[in-house]
């Protein structure tokens, strides 16, 4: 999957989550960035990150993202690991 | 969204604020204050319990205990809680709050001090919240442990974890047992369906102190949910079910009764039986089982009469089998058993059915029924008929709507109705609130919609509390016919101040409706209300969408409308000592029954 692919589908989590069609992100956007974004937030967006890309984050790996950058690269990292 | 088994638990999470959005624009929400006490963190439970709560038609509002002080809070409480003043208390606990394991040196006497010990802080714990809120009290039982130290031994070595908390359990079940309010929340088992390993993914609890994992919350927000909905009268009641691939295997009217599969005989027919035996005992707990099938009705009943069935056409308060749409005929049934449409659960193997009826009647629960085996897990997990409380009346039920088409034949043969009132050699028994007839009384409250003057809902604990004041006037009626006992059919409860009593709650099941028992129970309030010196009667009538047959009620019972306001909000007054006795033809009786 691409670089943007992922994008695209972040994108969507992100604006089904925090219930706002307006969110766009770029690999800089962090938690202060986008309103509501808090510690409990952030446990269903790993969650349904993980849903959708079928894979599942270690404890080193969330606790060392952050930004929507480095989840990308993660979850590349992860996906190849997969395939 | 579809709220029944099973879930989907990705999408409830993620467009769980959307979902909330779009519940709320629901009329009629029942307001209701839920604590909840936990020993882990709980938000993610709380949301996703006011989804299912707005689709049960309850609107939460909740209380969240800080990060573990579930105990703290109860014990000592604070001014936030205490000004919250809950009508449920729900106590999310899991086996990551006990505070003390046996260990390998522990003697078996001091493993069962432990267990008192450790029980004993639960105990306290719920006897405080009942005595500060006198509320239910809903509490999780344990879970099994991430480890078997001692592996298939843990379950039965005294110093086992596993075993530790088998007999916490039984402990938690006897309290159960002997205290009306409590309610089990059955993580256990939830954990077990769930599969353990998922549900205690440990990296929930270390990263983020969740006893359970993200995806198995909605199950969990669910299980709860459907407990406070029960609580609150707002169960299904009637099951309306198709025959042909539904209730026994093939097309009857095409295989004819001895081509249908159901019975011993092969692998499928006994998938069939099965699922006929679990229907047979939801009916000995009280849902009305009807038929809503395309079928000749000829055909029907030779397939309800199936030697190996289980069911039979007698099982069944209504039989619909004809060529008339699902929706249609659905209605009619809700219609003749004076249910209202939202007290069904439609069951049909058909996509096409189901989708038909979900369309055009959304308040009726439409499961999707994918293979014949699966039918019983199915319904058993969609919590329809989630039992907190069963009453005598409730197992007796089927009797008392057959009794009701007697009654409905006898009808006919008289013209005269009110030669067909006497005939039916009525007897009542209208008498204050007495602790037998509590559970039903408040479980009337809470499920009584149309012929209700002002829609108060009432816990087990209000009930008793106007029980016991001398201010209140509470008189419940219950109505037994030739044909049978109809159990306990009204209330009236009426708070006195100096000499006018207000009439705050004035309720009947419409399946005695046009009886006579409406004016047997006024004849006992002016009565009563004589003996207590009140001068005048004020009755209330605040409309819902559902009670306006009610709307007249007072100005037939001899009122005069004194107030009303732009919302249809009315008052009325009644002089006691003008009022004319109504003395309808029924036998009433004043003295509790032997």
């Amino acid at each position: 999957m691409t670089r943007e692919k992922i994008f695209e589908k972040l994108n969507e989590i992100f604006r089904d989550v925090f219930f706002n069609p307006d969110i766009t992100l770029t690999d800089a956007t962090a938690s202060q960035d986008i309103e509501g974004w808090d510690s409990l937030t952030h446990i269903t967006l790993i969650g349904m990150i993980e849903d959708e890309f079928r894979i599942k984050f270690s404890m080193e790996e969330i606790v060392s993202m952050s930004n929507v950058g480095e989840m990308v690269n993660t979850i590349m990292k992860q996906m190849e690991q997969k395939s | 969204m579809n709220f029944t088994y099973p879930l989907d638990s990705g999408q409830m999470l993620r467009k769980k604020r959307a979902i909330r959005q779009s519940l709320l624009k629901q009329e009629n929400l029942i307001p209701k204050r839920i604590a909840v006490l936990g020993g882990s963190t709980t938000s993610e439970i709380v949301e996703q319990m006011e989804l299912f709560l707005l689709h049960y038609g309850i609107q939460p509002e909740f209380y969240q205990s800080e990060y573990g002080l579930y105990w703290e809070d109860a014990m000592f409480g604070n001014e936030r809680l205490d000004a919250f003043q809950p009508d449920i208390v729900f106590i999310h606990t899991s086996w990551r709050n006990i505070t003390r394991w046996p260990d390998m040196k522990s003697s078996k006497a001091s493993v069962n001090e432990m267990l008192m010990e450790q029980y004993g802080r639960f105990e306290m714990m719920w006897e405080k919240i009942t005595e500060r809120f006198h509320c239910p009290v809903i509490q999780n039982n344990f879970d099994r442990p991430n480890w078997r130290l001692l592996g298939n031994q843990d379950i039965s070595d005294y110093r086992g974890r596993s075993r530790f908390l088998f007999s916490m359990n039984q402990r938690l079940y006897e309290y159960a047992e002997h205290h009306e309010q409590f309610y089990i929340n059955d993580i256990d088992y939830l954990a077990a369906c769930y599969g353990l390993d998922q549900w205690a993914d440990p990296l929930y609890w270390h990263m983020y102190k969740y006893a359970l994992c993200l995806d198995a919350i909605p199950y969990l927000s669910k299980s709860v949910a459907d407990i406070i909905k029960s609580i609150y009268g707002k169960n299904k009641k009637a099951i309306a079910i198709d025959l042909d691939n539904t209730l026994w295997g093939g097309v009857i009217g095409d295989d004819g009764a001895d081509g249908i599969r159901i019975g011993p005989e092969i692998p499928t027919g006994q998938v069939y039986a099965e699922f006929q035996k679990y229907l047979k005992e939801l009916k000995e707990l009280g849902i009305l089982l009807t038929v809503n099938s395309k079928n000749d009705e000829k055909n029907a009943l030779a397939g309800l009469s199936h030697p190996d069935g289980v069911l039979r056409p007698d099982d069944f308060v209504c039989i619909k089998a004809n060529w008339e749409n699902k929706d249609k005929n659905l209605m009619d049934i809700a219609d003749e058993l004076n249910l209202g449409i939202d007290s069904f659960v439609f069951i049909d193997d058909s996509p096409a059915e189901r989708e038909m009826v979900a369309a055009s009647m959304p308040s009726v629960a439409v499961p999707v029924m994918d293979k014949a085996e699966n039918y019983i897990r199915i319904l058993d997990k969609s919590g329809f008929f989630e039992m907190t409380s069963l009453s005598g009346d409730d197992i007796s039920r089927t009797e008392m709507y057959m009794a009701n088409k007697e009654r409905l034949k006898l009808e006919r043969t008289l013209c005269n109705y009110n030669e067909y009132l006497k005939n039916l050699e009525m007897e009542a028994w209208i008498l204050p609130f007495d602790s037998m007839h509590m559970q039903r009384i408040a479980q009337l409250t809470n499920k009584s919609n149309q012929f209700n003057l002002t829609t108060l809902r009432c816990s087990e604990a209000d009930i008793r509390k106007m029980s016991a004041s001398s201010d209140y006037l509470c008189l419940y009626g219950k109505l037994k016919d030739k044909f049978g006992d109809n159990g306990v059919v009204s209330i009236v409860v009426g708070r006195q101040t100096n000499e006018e009593l207000h009439i705050e709650l004035w309720l009947m099941s419409c399946r005695v409706l046009k009886r006579g028992m409406e004016d047997a129970m006024m004849d006992a309030l002016a009565e009563s209300a004589g003996a207590r010196s009140v001068k005048k009667i004020i009755g209330y009538y605040y409309p819902t969408p559902k009670n306006s047959m009610v709307r007249e009620f007072y100005g037939h019972m001899g009122f005069q409308k004194i107030k009303q306001d732009e919302e249809g909000n009315t008052v009325w007054e009644l002089e006691t000592a003008s009022y004319i006795l109504k003395k309808p033809p029924i036998k009433v009786i004043k003295q509790r029954e032997k």
